[in-house]
């Protein structure tokens, strides 16, 4: 057991847990993070997604020992009131079904336009393909992203 | 808050005078004093205390709480039952906020997620929960006004005098509308007058969901609850022998490990912590019934499709006489399909949460049976289930997979052994080495053409692993053969099988589909033309019972025919699919269009008759995502046993449909105004075979297994791109 002092969300949390751990229990058990969700466990399915400096990364299999100082964003800190423009245009186009996978979804989304404001279709398939939507909302999370990045200033 | 018990009589007064505004209780086969009431808290509901025996509550502020009591998992169910409420109420659905309604079948009679059934099962309930409130509004305003209850209109809840101009809010009449008897009867709304219903209304809970709200099972929390992980049998057939649990036991973090049944659950206080000490564990297993393999399914599949022994053999359906309908045919055509396992693998993993006290039990979680699961609980505990009570999380998805209880009654016993509050959580692999699954099947389908190209004889044998009864006798084409048999036999084996979302006709609909279409191609007729001659002759000359509407089948080909333009197209190639299933019809055109040399799926035309659509999005994704899931399994779908073991444990080995893999979807609706017949399930069964029937057109190559991306036939001609 360590204490580990994490950046999240803009404030800094501490938690005690082994050093194998990884981010995504921390987050869910340790803090009661619970938006980023368990799928799979080996970063197969983008449901544990959340940011690493902007970054898209899957919490599941990274070790909370490696996160250091790096700043750290959960679903619950894309925005303070839901807002963000993937979360407006998620919203316009009614995407979830059951909406386990939408946060890591959206945070798949927000990360690649925080890289891209203007990905081109194929940009989009890349970027989105490794989360899993087990319902088949993929044609509204296309159009959602591409929603999204004409909200982007 | 806590609510006593109260009765009927009581209630309306109480609910008045406790809240201030109008609360309503439908039980419509009986008054609901003789129900059993149990202490809930309701939080949220902003107005004060309220009888939970009721689908709605108006504030004097003019909030409308609606309660949705059925499980949701992506259905949209709690979007959809409260729009039926709020249209025969004609209330401002912006002022109406929607709960998830405890627990309470006496109350809501049906809280079940399947079988397509919820709308088509609660239509009228839901319809007559808005007309009686809306009925005691208006009476409370033409008392008020002392005025003919007939001389007042209601829209956007409020009610109006048109002579006088004079208007009520729903707010303001709510306390002196409590006080009106309710009616025996009430007239519902003239469908022509629905302004809600069959309108696009956004899922009431996207902003939590999108926000990362606690509303799943995974995170259901309890203050001081423990964290347990469940070592099952490595494969199906086997038993615990001896568990050597100290190395666990001795791991930070943990309570106990304690085995139970097959169960060798590891407690503790993080869900990590478990999960690493579970690994230490030292479990050896014994034979306890069959080991089975996948080959040994398909050598077995091959022995009971020639098999003859009557014993073993059901007869489902027999019209005419077959035998000599098959040997005056002027052609035979005989043709094998095989489906293999499938996991439902609803994303959220499958956890439960327990808490067996001395005075009670508490659960919490996922499940589309929550009645079931309570009283499975009570009887393993020897308890009465009005002990227990039972929060409805959201679901992560389901897909059949939630309505078995295995998951429930493990964290109700492990929770009673080790006396605490607990929530049991299922890694991916836990439940893909150790879960339910869909069954395989093999299906062999004979036809008898006469020199004219009729159908004069049709027999299905089906056979599957734990799968009942793996034919649907009654769907189409019976009814339209005058010679036809159809019979299953059924493999019991260790391995666990349960309803996959379309159970049977998940598979089924694209043996059946495809082999008509190879049938049509027999009888020279184009495949749409030949099931278009069968449902004539069914109308005209039907053969024993006819089990589907012919024309509502009939409507869905003519409406997918019309918007694909089927037949019209140059330089791609169609494929043809018609469905019934849970009470709903879809028909379905694939298109393959050759790029390269190499077939690509482009489009898939859906439309599909359910019956009056209430939420247009929420109903136009169900189908497109039925046509995705269709698709994904058709495509990729597979889990393979050896030795009784899964060889497929996470999803890097059990591949499922990615957004890149999906073709366009278009989506249309029959518009019949008949009452809603179920849209959860009926879109997924046709898509296998539009697809393999538009890839023979592509290629020339027939697909008789799945998953097709695993076929030689696909791969010869496909490559990776389909």
């Amino acid at each position: 057991m360590a204490q580990y002092k994490l950046q999240i969300n803009g404030s800094e949390h501490q938690a005690d847990v082994d050093e194998d751990t990884p981010l995504l229990w921390v987050l869910r058990d340790s803090l009661h993070l619970v938006g980023t969700k368990f799928g799979c466990g080996i970063a197969q399915c983008g449901a544990c997604t959340v940011h690493l400096n902007g970054v898209a990364v899957r919490s599941c299999t990274l070790p909370v020992s490696a996160v250091g100082i790096n700043k750290i964003t959960t679903i619950e800190g894309l925005s303070v009131n839901g807002d963000h423009p993937v979360q407006q245009a998620w919203m316009e186009v009614d995407v979830p079904q059951c909406g386990y996978c939408q946060a890591g979804q959206i945070m798949s989304a927000a990360a690649l336009l925080n890289k891209n404001p203007k990905p081109t279709e194929d940009q989009i398939s890349s970027a989105m393909n490794g989360n899993i939507c087990r319902c088949g909302t993929y044609h509204r999370i296309r159009e959602a992203v591409v929603l999204a990045s004409t909200k982007i200033k | 808050m806590t609510f006593a018990k109260t009765t009927r009589r009581n209630f309306m007064k109480l609910a008045a005078s406790a809240s201030g505004g109008l609360l309503l209780g439908f039980h419509w086969a009986e008054a609901a004093a003789s129900s059993p009431m149990e202490a809930i808290s309701l939080d949220g509901l902003a107005t004060g205390t309220i009888d939970f025996n009721s689908y709605l509550s108006i504030a004097p502020d003019g909030i409308i709480t609606i309660f949705s009591p059925n499980p949701e998992l992506g259905q949209n169910i709690k979007t959809s039952f409260p729009m039926i409420v709020a249209e025969e109420l004609d209330a401002n659905w912006k002022a109406v906020k929607v709960l998830q309604a405890p627990l309470d079948v006496k109350k809501f009679e049906r809280q079940v997620t399947g079988g397509s059934g919820a709308v088509p099962h609660s239509w009228e309930r839901l319809r007559k929960a808005g007309a009686t409130a809306r009925h005691m509004l208006v009476e409370a305003a033409a008392k008020r006004w002392n005025v003919p209850a007939e001389s007042l209109t209601t829209d956007q809840s409020t009610v109006i005098h048109k002579e006088s101009g004079r208007k009520f809010s729903y707010g303001e009449l709510a306390t002196e509308a409590s006080r009106v008897p309710m009616p025996a009867e009430v007239k519902l709304k003239d469908k022509k007058d629905f302004k809600l219903i069959g309108t696009i209304v956004h899922n009431v809970d996207n902003l939590e969901m999108i926000t990362g709200k606690p509303l799943y099972g995974l995170d259901f929390y309890r203050e001081g609850m423990l964290y347990a992980m469940i070592q099952r049998p490595e494969s199906f057939g086997k038993k615990v022998k001896s568990v050597d649990s100290a190395a666990a036991k001795a791991m930070p973090g943990i309570v106990d490990v304690v085995t139970f049944k097959n169960n060798v659950a590891v407690v503790g206080k993080s869900t990590w912590q478990v999960s690493k000490a579970r690994k230490a564990l030292k479990i050896a297993y014994e034979i306890d019934g069959t080991i089975e393999s996948t080959s040994d399914h398909d050598q077995l599949f091959k022995d009971l499709l020639d098999s003859t022994d009557a014993s073993a053999i059901t007869v489902r359906r027999r019209d005419g006489e077959v035998d000599a309908a098959f040997k005056s045919a002027a052609k035979v055509i005989t043709r094998e399909y095989q489906c293999p396992f499938l996991s439902h693998a609803p994303l959220e993993p499958m956890n439960f949460f327990a808490h067996v006290r001395e005075d009670g039990v508490e659960l919490a979680g996922p499940t589309q049976t929550p009645d079931l699961a309570r009283n499975e609980v009570a009887k393993l505990l020897g308890i009465s289930p009005y002990q227990i009570t039972l929060e409805l999380t959201r679901l992560g998805g389901g897909f059949g997979r939630r309505l078995k209880t295995d998951y429930v009654l493990e964290a109700a016993e492990l929770s009673s052994i080790i006396k605490a509050p607990v929530k049991v959580i299922w890694t991916r692999e836990d439940d893909l080495t150790g879960g339910s699954y869909r069954p395989a099947v093999r299906y062999r389908f004979s036809a008898a053409l006469d020199a004219n190209g009729g159908l004069i004889g049709y027999k299905l044998r089906g056979v599957g692993i734990n799968a009942g009864n793996c034919t649907r006798e009654d769907n189409f084409p019976s009814g339209a053969v005058d010679n036809l048999l159809i019979e299953s036999i059924e493999h019991k084996s260790p391995i666990t099988t349960g309803a996959w979302r379309a159970p049977i006709t998940n598979f089924l609909a694209f043996a059946e589909q495809a082999f008509l279409d190879e049938v049509a191609m027999a009888a020279k007729s184009d495949p749409v033309k030949f099931r278009m001659n069968l449902l004539e002759k069914a109308a005209k000359a039907p053969v024993g019972a006819i089990k589907y509407d012919i024309d509502r089948m009939k409507a869905v080909i003519a409406l997918a025919t019309e918007k694909s333009g089927w037949g019209t197209k140059k330089n791609v190639s169609q494929g043809f699919s018609v469905y019934f299933s849970h009470r709903s019809y879809v028909a379905q055109v694939a298109e393959i269009s050759m790029k390269k040399g190499k077939p690509v799926l482009q489009k898939i035309y859906a439309a599909a008759d359910c019956g009056i659509v209430v939420n247009l999005s929420g109903a136009y994704q169900q189908v497109r995502g039925g046509v995705v899931d269709g698709l994904g399994h058709a495509m990729y779908g597979q889990l393979t046993f050896k030795d009784g073991a899964t060889e497929q444990k996470n999803f890097n080995s059990y591949r499922l449909i990615r957004l890149k893999e999906v073709p366009e979807v278009d989506v249309h609706f029959v518009n019949n105004g008949i009452d809603p017949t179920g849209l959860g399930e009926p879109a997924l069964p046709p898509t296998g075979g539009a697809v393999a029937n538009a890839l023979f057109k592509a290629t020339g190559k027939r697909l008789y297994s799945q998953p097709f991306s695993k076929q030689e036939e696909l791969n010869a001609s496909v490559g990776e791109k389909l």
